[in-house]
């Protein structure tokens, strides 16, 4: 560092007090993960110098999931997922357990609308960002393989729908379900096996309602996260597209990417050797 | 904009950046052609016409199929033959191909182990992953029960009154298992040893389209003054609602169906499903159901075109019904 001329003042020594306060944490959890280099590469990286506000559609359905996610997990702590009936009231109890949400709990209605309502907005969104996708023509070569990936996130986010109607319990997830159940029974040949295996047996019983219930909230969100990932992989890797009216060209030569900042140090200086030269510390290294 | 030309020396480079696509082609349209004809046949002379639709869509397939892998069956890739004898010097293969290691070629320690781990990894997975897959596929198919529903004895049934019974069909799994069934005496009717046994038709209210709960067209209950009768057997309460039906209609997507059950109208794809049913020591007891494709005539003298129990939508005859060859596991 070079050496200061004046004396700091307190303001500066404390504003620096604060700034390593902050700092050392960081630095500290950097040197022995490279998280943070990893966040900023992830978060600071380079995009065409056009890009449009329709590419925040994808962000804005990643969202939505995220808002899905966190609201279904807290619901789960109180929605108990039986069809078997409350002997004292002769209701069905998973039905009880969502009044008990929506009427009684308190912000129980605000969380189970976010989760309603935010469902129909994650399709919604991903849709939305299908069609930008589509009319950037950003499913091209390269990323014809992010587009597959897109398609079976968006599945199996219907699959969600499907499996999450049923939870309610009441006559219109009943019904609707069982519908749905009947109409994947008409497909050809593996149909009625596959209505079967949902309904686990002939008719819908006891150990449906669970059985959806575990594919909603483990399964197919499990399935979600990791096409999640792959997707986000693929969009870092290959980079975003500029929208069709850009003047870059496409494919023109690509923009010189700065290496994001690396060890040693987010933010502090290199230490030097004596002779000047930056010093080139290994992570973990003890030679 | 346009691709830049590969220069001889970026050639297998430039593979990766062009899309590759076979030749255009017209055998696809002759396959098209040939599968319209199959489905026009299969409304027309399923036999007949589908069968002519059936050859030109083979013949012009084989012949696509064909033309776009000309191109992969002119580049014949050359294997070598992999060499055992000892000593043997291994040629060099053309296009650097050749093995790395020297001509003989041990299983090596390290290749072993990189197998073994492999192996056994797979073998633990295996042992762990196919009972795991049994428990969540098997319970929903084997040991499927039969339940009889015991409604009574038969006296109580005025001869030829419908009623709309309600039942629990298996009492341990509770209201989830309740059913609807439309049931009407038929009186007796003589069986082929000419002995004169009883006849109920038992209707399940599900539909023949998708599953919902068809309901009966015409006055039901207190509106005809008659009482609903209630009884307590075996499986619980059971509600018999006295109903004077013109047919039955399902409130989901329209489907009408006659008094036997017949479709008459909408998606369904066959008649309603009917109750087997047994007389037990003077009651009526349900049995498993099993699909109509349509009765003819009413009452004891009605024809019924049984078949084993379908899903809704499914066909029980008719070309359609060749979607369905396996049906899972019934009671």
């Amino acid at each position: 560092m070079a050496t200061p001329r004046r004396q700091p003042t307190k303001a500066q020594i404390r504003h620096q007090k604060m700034e390593e306060l902050v700092i050392y944490p960081i630095d500290w959890l950097e040197e022995r993960s490279g998280l943070v280099g990893g966040i900023r590469y992830f978060l600071f990286r380079n995009v065409p110098s056009d890009v449009n506000w329709m590419q925040t559609l994808g962000s804005a359905a990643l969202t939505a999931f995220l808002v899905q996610a966190i609201t279904g997990v807290i619901l789960a702590m109180y929605y108990v997922p039986s069809a078997s009936t409350d002997p004292a009231t002769g209701k069905p109890v998973a039905w009880e357990s969502i009044v008990n949400i929506s009427d009684h709990l308190t912000l129980g209605w605000l969380v189970r609308g976010m989760h309603k309502w935010g469902a129909s907005v994650f399709i919604i969104l991903m849709f939305l960002h299908m069609g930008r996708v589509f009319l950037f023509g950003a499913y091209k070569y390269p990323r014809e393989l992010n587009w597959i990936i897109g398609v079976l996130i968006l599945l199996t986010g219907m699959l969600e729908g499907f499996t999450g109607y049923l939870l309610p319990w009441d006559q219109t997830a009943y019904w609707a379900t069982v519908v749905g159940i009947n109409l994947n029974g008409t497909a050809p040949i593996l149909g009625p096996w596959l209505a079967q295996f949902l309904r686990s047996g002939q008719e819908i019983g006891l150990e449906t309602l669970p059985r959806f219930y575990s594919l909603h909230m483990l399964i197919l969100p499990g399935a979600i996260i990791a096409l999640i990932t792959l997707h986000l992989y693929l969009v870092v890797r290959l980079g975003v597209t500029s929208p069709p009216w850009s003047k870059d060209a496409a494919g023109g030569e690509p923009v010189e990417v700065e290496e994001p900042a690396r060890r040693p140090g987010l933010t502090r200086p290199v230490p030097r050797t004596a002779n000047g030269a930056a010093m080139q510390a290994e992570p973990g290294g003890r030679d | 904009m346009e691709p830049e030309q590969p220069s001889p020396d970026t050639e297998h480079e430039s593979l990766h950046e062009e899309a590759h696509l076979p030749s255009p082609t017209l055998w696809p349209i002759g396959f098209a052609i040939g599968i319209v004809v199959v489905l026009v046949g299969l409304i027309i002379d399923p036999l007949l016409i589908s069968t002519i639709g059936a050859v030109i869509a083979i013949v012009f397939g084989f012949l696509w199929a064909r033309d776009a892998t000309r191109e992969l069956r002119v580049q014949q890739v050359v294997v070598e033959p992999e060499r055992r004898e000892a000593g043997a010097a291994a040629p060099p293969a053309e296009g650097g191909a050749a093995p790395v290691s020297g001509p003989q070629q041990p299983v090596t320690r390290s290749v072993f182990l990189e197998g073994a781990t492999i192996g056994l990894g797979a073998v633990i997975g295996g042992l762990i992953t196919v009972p795991v897959a049994g428990f969540l596929v098997l319970p929903g198919f084997l040991r499927q029960e039969q339940h009889k529903v015991d409604l009574g004895p038969i006296e109580k049934f005025p001869l030829g009154s419908w009623f709309v019974a309600t039942f629990v069909v298996d009492p341990a799994q509770g209201e989830v298992s309740r059913r609807t069934a439309f049931v009407r005496n038929n009186g007796t009717v003589a069986d082929s040893n000419g002995k004169q046994v009883p006849s109920f038709t038992i209707i399940s209210n599900r539909c023949a389209h998708l599953g919902c709960p068809v309901q009966a067209n015409g006055p039901s209950g207190a509106i005809l003054g008659k009482k609903t009768l209630k009884e307590h057997t075996l499986n619980g309460p059971v509600q018999f609602v006295p109903v004077v039906p013109a047919g039955y209609g399902c409130p989901c997507h329209g489907g009408q169906y006659d008094v036997e059950g017949n479709r008459t109208a909408g998606p369904p794809v066959r008649a309603l499903d009917r109750y087997g049913f047994e007389v037990n020591n003077g009651r009526l007891v349900l049995l498993s159901t099993y699909s109509v494709s349509h009765v003819v005539g009413t009452g004891a003298q009605a024809k019924i075109y049984k078949y084993k129990s379908y899903g809704p939508g499914q066909h029980v005859d008719g070309p359609e019904a060749w979607f369905y060859p396996l049906s899972p596991p019934h009671h």
